[in-house]
C-alpha cells in the first residue's frame, strides 16, 4: 500500500454559527489523483483554505509527508510543497505570463537585495535558471507563445493554465487544484484532463475540487464526497458513483 | 539583459554625460539659485525614486515618507554641527543618518503590515507628523533637537580637505558650492536609478510586484509577504535618509518646518504624476514638480505686468492655484501618470514557435 502523502484528522472550521466543516477525516496517497466534490456550499473550498493556510482550521490538524504541517501562514504551506489554484483565478494580472511564472520560482531561490544590486555572478546565474525553468513551465503548460503577454490579456483557458504552471514553479508535492474546469467547453475540459494526467505520471499527487462529476470520475483514483461541512464517503469513484448518501446528496432525497 | 552597449546608445550615453556635465554652469549663468533649484530637482529625484520602491513596486502608500527624511536631515544636524560640538565625517554620517531612517522605516512598517490602501495612507501620515512633533519638541527637558529655532551652522559636505560650499577654482575657473554639489547630487541619483533598475528586474522586484498585484496569491506562492512589505519600507526609508543628510549638509540648516505634510503629498505627487514603478517617469514627475513651481513663482509676475499693466494677484497664491490645477488636469487626462510603463507588447523571440 502506498503511503499517505497528506492526512486530514477531524479538521473543523465554523464561520459565526456555521459549521463549514465537521471533523472530515480523510487521507491522501502519494502520486494520486484525489478528487473533492459536493454540492455548492459543502466545503470544498474552505477544507482547501484551510489546507493551504489561508484559514486556521478551529479544531484537527494536518499531517503532511510524515510531519504535523502548522499552517498559520500561507507561504509556510508553499515552502513545505503545498500548491494551489484558486476557484477564480488570481494571477498577477499587469505581469507578463513569464513573469508570473517566475514569481512561483521565488520560495525555491534565494537571491537577496544585494544580489540584485551587484549583479554578482551566483545572482545572474539563478535569474537565468528562474527563466529557463518558468519558459519551460509554460512549454509544459503548453502557452509559451503567450509568455511576454499580460496575464490579463490571456484567454480564460490559458490564464487557467498559467496558474497551474505557477503552482509548478513552487516544485509541490501536492498540487491543489481548485475547480480548474469552472467555465471550460467540452475540449478545453478533455485538455485540462490530459494535463493533470500527465502531472501525476510526473509525479506529482493531485487534489482536485470539482464539480463536472463526469470528469472527476474518470479522472480521479480516489475521491471523497463532502455535504454540508461533513465528509459523506471516500473510496474508489466505482463505490461512490453508487452511493445512495451521494445520490441522494446531489439530487435531493 | 541584451546587450545594450552598441555604438548608438554609447554615442547617446556620452552625449547625456556631456550635457550633465555642462548643465549647472550654464544654467549658472543665470544665477546661482537657479543652480539651488536645480540641485532641489536632482534632490528630489533621489527622493521620489526611494519612494518608488515603497508605492511603486510594492504598492504601499506611504504619506509619511518625509519623516525619514526628517530623520536623516536631523542625523547629520546633529553629528556635523556646533549644537553638540560634533564635526564627524561624511563616510561615518551618512551611514549612520540612513540606518537610523531604516530602522525607523522597519519600526513604521512593522505594526502596519496588515493594512492596505487608505488605511495605510492615514498610518503612515500620522507618523510623518509624530516624527515632526517630536523634533518640535525635543528641546526640553534635554535640548537635543533645538525645537521649532532648528539647528544651525551644519557642516557642509566635505571629502578630506574639500569642501563642497563656497568658491572654488578649478583651472582657473570659479566653481560654486551649488556647482559642486550638483555633481555629489547627479552621482548619488545616478547610483539610485541603477539600484531601482536592477531591483525591478530581480527575484525581490518581482516578488513586491506580486504583492502589489495579488496579496492572497503573492502568499499562496510561498513569498513572504512580511518581510518583503518591511524590506520595501527600510530600502525606501534608507534612501530618504541619505537625502536628508544631504540636504541638511546643503542648507547649513535644518528646522522642523521643512518636513511637514505638505512635504511627503509632494513627493508622492511626483511619483504619482511621473508614472507610479516607472523609473524615467518618476524621473520627469521629480523635475516638474521641482521646476514648475520655481518657474511660475518667477513667472507669473512679469506675464501679469504683461498683461495688465499691473500686478493683481500675489505670484505666491497663484503659483499653488496653477500648480494644483495642473495636477487635476493630468489626473483627468493621464491617470496613469505622465510617462507610464508602456504597455508590454509580445515580442516575437526567435526560438518560439
Amino acid at each position: 500500500m502506498t503511503q499517505a502523502l497528506l492526512e486530514a484528522k477531524a479538521v473543523a472550521k465554523h464561520f459565526g454559527g456555521v459549521k463549514a466543516l465537521r471533523d472530515v477525516s480523510l487521507s491522501i496517497r502519494e502520486g494520486e489523483v484525489y478528487g473533492l466534490i459536493g454540492p455548492n456550499g459543502a466545503g470544498k473550498t474552505t477544507f482547501f483554505n484551510c489546507l493551504t493556510g489561508l484559514y486556521i482550521p478551529d479544531g484537527g490538524g494536518f499531517t503532511f509527508a510524515g510531519q504535523p504541517l502548522r499552517a498559520d501562514a500561507p507561504q509556510q504551506a508553499a515552502q513545505r510543497g503545498i500548491a494551489r489554484t484558486f476557484q477564480n483565478i488570481r494571477l498577477f494580472g499587469n505581469m507578463t505570463a513569464l513573469e508570473n511564472v517566475m514569481v512561483g520560482r521565488h520560495v525555491r531561490t534565494k537571491a537577496g537585495v544585494f544580489g540584485a544590486m551587484f549583479q554578482n555572478k551566483a545572482t545572474k546565474a539563478e535569474e537565468a535558471a528562474i527563466r529557463q525553468r518558468a519558459m519551460d513551465l509554460l512549454h509544459y503548460v503548453q502557452i509559451e507563445d503567450r509568455a511576454d503577454d499580460l496575464a490579463k490579456n490571456l484567454s480564460y483557458g490559458d490564464q487557467r493554465r498559467l496558474e497551474i504552471a505557477r503552482a509548478l514553479a513552487t516544485e509541490p508535492k501536492l498540487l491543489c487544484l481548485d475547480e480548474p474546469a469552472a467555465g471550460m467547453n467540452g475540449t478545453e475540459t478533455a485538455e485540462l484532463r490530459e494535463l493533470i494526467v500527465g502531472i501525476r505520471k510526473d509525479g506529482t499527487t493531485v487534489l482536485l475540487i470539482e464539480h463536472d462529476v463526469k470528469l472527476v470520475m474518470g479522472l480521479c483514483d480516489r475521491v471523497a464526497v463532502l455535504d454540508y461541512g461533513a465528509l459523506v464517503i471516500e473510496d474508489v469513484p466505482a463505490v461512490v458513483q453508487k452511493d445512495q448518501r451521494v445520490i441522494e446528496a446531489y439530487l435531493g432525497a | 539583459m541584451k546587450n545594450w552597449l552598441t555604438p548608438k546608445s554609447t554615442a547617446g550615453i556620452m552625449l547625456i554625460a556631456v550635457a550633465l556635465a555642462a548643465l549647472p554652469f550654464v544654467v549658472g549663468m543665470a544665477g546661482q539659485a537657479w543652480v539651488r533649484i536645480l540641485n532641489f530637482a536632482i534632490l528630489y529625484v533621489f527622493l521620489a525614486l526611494g519612494l518608488n520602491i515603497v508605492v511603486g513596486f510594492a504598492g504601499l502608500l506611504d504619506l509619511g515618507y518625509i519623516a525619514f527624511y526628517a530623520v536623516g536631515a536631523y542625523a547629520w544636524a546633529l553629528l556635523a554641527s556646533p549644537h553638540f560640538g560634533l564635526h564627524w565625517s561624511i563616510w561615518a554620517i551618512l551611514p549612520i543618518g540612513a540606518s537610523c531612517a531604516c530602522i525607523a522605516g522597519i519600526v513604521l512598517g512593522s505594526p502596519t503590515l496588515k493594512l492596505r490602501g487608505d488605511y495605510l495612507a492615514i498610518v503612515t501620515l500620522g507618523f510623518g507628523e509624530i516624527v515632526r512633533i517630536f523634533l518640535n519638541n525635543l528641546n526640553a527637558p534635554f535640548n537635543i533637537t533645538n525645537g521649532p529655532q532648528g539647528i544651525t551652522l551644519i557642516d557642509p559636505v566635505s571629502f578630506g580637505g574639500f569642501k563642497l560650499s563656497g568658491f572654488t577654482p578649478i583651472f582657473g575657473f570659479p566653481v560654486s558650492g551649488p556647482q559642486k554639489y550638483y555633481f555629489l547630487l547627479v552621482a548619488l541619483a545616478i547610483l539610485v536609478i541603477i539600484i531601482n533598475l536592477r531591483l525591478q528586474h530581480s527575484r525581490i522586484g518581482r516578488a513586491w510586484q506580486a504583492i502589489r498585484e495579488d496579496e492572497i496569491a503573492a502568499k499562496a506562492v510561498g513569498i513572504d509577504t512580511r518581510n518583503l512589505k518591511l524590506l520595501a519600507f527600510a530600502m525606501g526609508a534608507s534612501f530618504g535618509g541619505i537625502a536628508g543628510g544631504i540636504f541638511a549638509a546643503m542648507q547649513g540648516f535644518v528646522s522642523p518646518e521643512s518636513f511637514s505634510l505638505i512635504e511627503s503629498v509632494m513627493i508622492l505627487a511626483m511619483v504619482v504624476l511621473g508614472g507610479m514603478g516607472h523609473i524615467p517617469g518618476v524621473i520627469l514627475g521629480a523635475v516638474l514638480l521641482t521646476i514648475l513651481p520655481e518657474a511660475l513663482r518667477y513667472g507669473v509676475g512679469p506675464i501679469q505686468k504683461l498683461l495688465f499693466g499691473k500686478q493683481l494677484v500675489d505670484p505666491e497664491s497663484l503659483r499653488m492655484l496653477v500648480f494644483g490645477l495642473a495636477l487635476v488636469l493630468v489626473m483627468r487626462f493621464k491617470p496613469a501618470g505622465l510617462w507610464p510603463a508602456p504597455e508590454r507588447k509580445r515580442e516575437l523571440a526567435e526560438g518560439a514557435k
